[in-house]
């Protein structure tokens, strides 16, 4: 587990780190908290000859509260998401997911940029970001433009993201009602065997919208239109439930792994789904 | 004599001896990062070595081509089988008596086997280097599992051809390593086939990996002006080593120093000899330089040395009312490709014929057949002593088993079965001395402690309100009491390469009395330095505070032969107790001359020697050792200095009565731990602290074998777990508050009574977590299934059980 060499650059502003990307094309990568790109790295399975290390740029950091618009730069660390307290009382439910991310040691590195910029199924954030229809600002030669989360993912590890692109920051509005962030994981610092992000409104003691997506059950995030639209019109009772099960169900594909068979992952997935949704119902 | 008691207890509080609670002396530079382990070593001119390995499980070696790797800067070897070939080191002999390849001779037997080793200036370059060198390779047909192996028409060990015979008897099958009996066969079957009861199961112990946080590594330093080998290594057995090195190298003994520095965890990973020491020596004797080489995390993982992988069939017989009158166990053991278990030469299944357990078991038999397969050769004592965990996991179903087939409580079921008090020394039926226990005793306060009555009525209610509907959770109350069998061992029957397992203890008490001691074993994180110490302040009245004690380097250590086994205390304290006695008599005669009186006329009284019946007319230690330095004494010669090279009379018997409390989800198949109850018996208890926390260590590693930790292996061979992502190293996070309690039998045959303590949490909590996930689905007809019980294991059994509608 020793990487190749590399030669590493720490830009200080995003105009660098574009021209770095234009001058080394294929050979160059970004590198936010490094927690999954290092490993690769080590274990030779990336080869990136030129390693730009974003932690310099200050632009890319803050989490801004306007109004009804929240915006999270791509440097946010998950320990900064976990205390800063504004963001956890406009939306609770990205503390609770980033509290469910490894372990201390890797927040204090691990970006919310780094997680989504990545295309693992096994991270959280996409999911979440997909749940709260978050839009993705991305910055190139030829200037930003913004992609929803929910047309980011393409495949594992894929991305609409272009090589000589970064992923400046995410925003969304902020979350109305009830939320639940619900992960099943072998053990701390693991990915999730299932992993349901729920967000519900609740209007004359019905559900007035619903938003819903799975972690790490298919090759991309699974954010499950036809879950939502089985629990809206419903007061989330047993009935309800199970109806969005069975869509959720319907959406997602889960491949065998160290964690369990198909038949396992699905089984938990529908548990952990029927949880997060009743979580979520309680506290909107 | 009232008026002298306090001053007598606080003089005895001081020493910090036997009992005490004493700070662990080595935490002051752990905790500040400032140990130093081989990784650590920084050497002038050091090189750094790396392997090419495998990525078959089974595959002929066609060609290996250094060219590209040689023409990389900084590279300076690359060594295959050829160039070791005519040192005869190609090959090196195993603890097992087979023998094992150092560099690939022509073929591969495992995936990530040694291949090539590269030598470079930079660690980094070598690195680089494996991944110029081009092998070619043959895939051929890969056996995984033991019992297709037996059958196969596929030859692993071509090496071995046509040899019937091994080092532990007759060969069955050219994938047959030995078939190891113990017991009365024809007995057995007897009882078997008039009992009132039988009941036969099948388990496996899957196989694993002790995976200390400390990797295995060396540096070996061949100095070719004096001629002398210095290696330095992650060696839980330094003096083994340097005689192994000896025989191997033909360098002679005394011109090869092996130190163990600071050891991060050994848990018998670090007992066996690598072909990274072999190469980095002839690195080292090649270029006159300093080797270095440390394997990283998944190389620890996939190529050294595993543990368990037992495939076991037991029958037990009893009557109606429970009481056991036979035990059959038969075992297929995975050896992988080369037989490399680190067990002592008699006993090539370990001491797996400690099976019987707690239990009067007149009559039984234990068959043990190892089989080659395409997987990494080891088969060491993961945290317990040789294949006992195996053993006290097997008897420890089979009395489930048999209690669900009596619809009995598996609590009384053991109770009517346990060996009796006053039965002690007891024979078994399996050839072993039981040397002292009081099971009894320490069951009931087990079940006492935690209400196993309410316990009990507590699950009943739970099965009922699941079958209601109103819950999703079961409760399960895993039980198991253990008898261990540690301190290897007696020289007439344990030994290791023809080595006696005895061990040693040098003592050197200073002029102004302090001392040095030294031991042939060498502490991996057990605090040998301060438990030593305080055996030794108890014996000869200096304060612990006061000794150093020193281990692993064979040049100042005397001989021993390591640590492992939970062999530390049984023998070579038992070695510091008896320098220790050698010390003290001297003493006693200087003290006598010092006093003007008779030897017999003075009496040891804590630190010092009084006259009998004049307590106020006395000689300290401290002055004692002065004077032994600096007055002639007649008849004695100047120093005080003893050595004790102890020779168990017989293995010690640590037992346990553990108790877990679990509640599992059976939806996800998430255990939830609620609680855990260990009561030890270790003997006579040296430092109640240092018990506590290695309690606290072995149920972490039992928690993780029985609830995740595994190495798994594809159908090509492939290890499907091999990074700590899927390989479960639990933390503060997964385990539970530990409840820990004692009782106190002494051994009779050790001089102070005690052991050994390290790997009993491990061999007695790995049947409780396992017991209490099984227990859970009693009531809806389990009988027993299979380790590790992960998430989705659990969940199966739920499945299969028909709980999830």
């Amino acid at each position: 587990m020793i990487p190749a060499a590399f030669d590493y650059y720490r830009p200080k502003d995003v105009e660098g780190v574009l021209a770095l990307l234009q001058e080394h094309g294929d050979d160059a990568r970004v590198m936010a908290g490094g927690h999954s790109l290092i490993p690769m790295m080590k274990f030779r399975m990336a080869e990136v000859p030129h390693l730009i290390d974003l932690q310099d740029i200050a632009a890319l950091r803050g989490i801004t509260i306007d109004g009804d618009t929240i915006t999270i730069g791509a440097m946010v660390s998950q320990h900064e998401l976990i205390n800063h307290d504004g963001l956890s009382a406009a939306a609770p439910i990205l503390r609770e997911t980033a509290l469910q991310i490894a372990d201390p040691q890797v927040r204090y590195m691990g970006t919310v940029g780094g997680n989504i910029a990545n295309g693992d199924p096994g991270n959280d954030m996409p999911g979440l970001m997909q749940c709260l229809d978050a839009q993705i600002e991305l910055l190139g030669p030829e200037g930003s433009r913004v992609v929803a989360a929910r047309d980011y993912f393409e495949a594992a590890y894929m991305t609409d993201r272009e090589d000589d692109e970064i992923l400046i920051s995410v925003s969304f509005a902020v979350p109305a009602g009830g939320y639940a962030y619900e992960k099943q994981k072998r053990k701390i610092g693991d990915y999730a065997t299932a992993a349901a992000a729920v967000q519900i409104t609740k209007v004359g003691g019905k559900v007035a919208t619903a938003s819903i997506a799975m972690t790490n059950l298919s090759d991309v995030p699974v954010w499950s239109l036809g879950a939502a639209d089985a629990l809206v019109g419903t007061a989330c009772e047993a009935g309800a439930l199970k109806a969005a099960v069975a869509a959720m169900l319907g959406d997602i594909d889960p491949t065998e792994d160290n964690r369990g068979p198909v038949a396992f992952k699905r089984h938990v997935a529908g548990i952990i789904l029927t949880r997060a949704i009743t979580r979520a119902w309680d506290r909107a | 004599m009232n008026d002298l008691t306090p001053e007598r207890e606080e003089r005895s509080a001081n020493l910090k001896g036997l009992g005490c609670s004493r700070k662990r002396v080595e935490d002051a530079r752990f905790t500040q990062g400032k140990g130093n382990y081989v990784d650590d070593l920084k050497m002038p001119g050091m090189l750094h070595g790396d392997f090419v390995r495998s990525p078959y499980a089974h595959a002929r070696v066609v060609s290996v081509n250094k060219d590209a790797a040689l023409a990389l800067d900084g590279v300076v070897a690359v060594l295959t089988a050829e160039d070791l070939a005519p040192l005869n080191l190609h090959w090196m002999p195993t603890l097992a008596g087979d023998k094992q390849m150092v560099l690939a001779d022509g073929k591969v037997l495992f995936q990530g086997q040694e291949v090539a080793f590269v030598v470079a200036r930079d660690r980094y370059v070598a690195a680089d280097a494996v991944e110029l060198v081009e092998v070619e390779y043959e895939e051929l047909p890969v056996l995984t599992d033991p019992f297709e192996s037996l059958k196969s028409d596929v030859v692993l060990r071509e090496d071995l051809a046509g040899q019937t015979t091994g080092p532990h008897g007759p060969r069955k099958h050219h994938n047959h390593i030995f078939t190891w009996e113990q017991g009365d066969e024809t007995a057995t079957n007897q009882v078997m086939d008039s009992a009132d009861v039988v009941v036969e199961e099948s388990m496996y112990y899957h196989r694993t990996h002790p995976c200390p946080l400390e990797t295995c590594g060396c540096v070996a330093s061949m100095d070719k002006v004096n001629g002398k080998l210095t290696l330095w290594g992650t060696f839980q057995a330094p003096h083994v080593v340097r005689t192994v090195a000896s025989m191997l190298s033909g360098i002679e003994e005394h011109n090869i120093r092996v130190i163990s520095p600071d050891i991060g965890g050994g848990f018998g990973n670090k007992v066996g000899v690598y072909p990274g020491y072999i190469c980095s020596i002839v690195a080292s004797i090649v270029t006159g330089q300093p080797v270095k080489w440390v394997e990283d995390r998944m190389e620890n993982l996939m190529a050294t040395a595993f543990a368990r992988d037992y495939w076991m069939t037991g029958k037990i017989a009893a009557t109606k009312e429970g009481k056991i009158t036979g035990l059959h166990c038969q075992v297929t053991a995975d050896h992988g490709g080369f037989d490399a278990c680190a067990d002592p030469t008699k006993f090539p299944a370990g001491f797996m014929n400690i099976c019987t357990g707690s239990y009067d078991i007149p009559v039984a038999y234990l068959a043990v057949d190892g089989v080659y397969t395409n997987k990494a050769p080891g088969g060491v004592s993961y945290r317990c002593s040789f294949r006992v965990t195996e053993a006290v996991y097997f008897i420890e179903r089979m009395i489930e088993v048999l209690a669900i087939e009596l619809d009995m409580d598996s609590a009384e079921l053991r109770r009517i079965n346990f060996i009796r008090k006053e039965q002690f020394p007891y024979q078994s039926a399996l050839g072993w001395e039981y040397d002292s226990g009081d099971y009894h005793t320490a069951w009931d306060k087990a079940l006492k402690t935690v209400d196993y009555d309410g316990l009990r009525k507590e699950q009943a209610e739970r099965v009922a309100a699941f079958k209601r509907g109103e819950t999703r959770t079961l409760m399960g109350i895993g039980l198991s009491f253990f008898t261990e069998i540690v301190g290897a061992g007696p020289v007439k029957n344990c030994d290791i390469l023809g080595m006696g397992m005895f061990d040693s203890c040098e003592i050197r008490i200073h002029p102004t009395g302090s001392a040095i001691a030294r031991l042939g074993t060498i502490s991996q994180g057990q605090g040998h330095a301060t438990t030593f110490a305080q055996i030794l302040a108890s014996e000869i009245g200096i304060p612990a505070d006061s000794i150093t004690i020193e281990e692993g380097d064979t040049d100042t250590a005397p001989y021993g032969l390591g640590t492992y086994g939970s062999r530390s205390t049984p023998v070579a304290g038992a070695a510091a107790a008896m320098a220790g006695r050698k010390i003290r008599a001297k003493a006693q005669m200087i003290a006598a001359y010092l006093l003007e009186v008779h030897d017999d006329d003075v009496e040891f009284d804590v630190d010092r020697f009084v006259v009998k019946g004049v307590p106020e007319r006395f000689k300290t230690m401290k002055d004692i050792a002065y004077a032994a330095y600096n007055q002639a004494i007649p008849g004695l010669e100047p120093g005080l200095e003893a050595v004790s090279y102890y020779d168990p009379p017989n293995m010690t018997y640590p037992f346990g009565a553990y108790v877990c409390v679990m509640d599992i989800d059976v939806d996800t198949g998430v255990p939830d731990i609620r609680r855990f109850y260990a009561l030890d018996d270790c003997g006579t208890r040296i430092n109640p602290m240092i018990i506590e926390g290695q309690v606290h260590g072995g149920l972490t590693e039992a928690l993780a074998v029985a609830l995740g930790q595994e190495i798994a292996y594809d159908k090509m061979g492939n290890v499907k777990n091999a990074t700590l992502m899927d390989f479960f190293l639990p933390t503060a996070w997964e385990v539970p508050n530990f409840e820990t309690d004692h009782t106190v039998t002494p051994s009779p045959h050790h001089p102070i009574g005690a052991k050994g303590v390290g790997e009993s949490p491990h061999v007695g909590g790995v049947p409780c977590f396992s017991n209490a996930v099984q227990d859970a689905f009693r009531a809806f007809g389990l009988r027993h299934t299979n380790m590790p019980h992960d998430h989705w294991r659990i969940w199966q059994t739920a499945n299969d059980l028909g709980l999830h509608e």
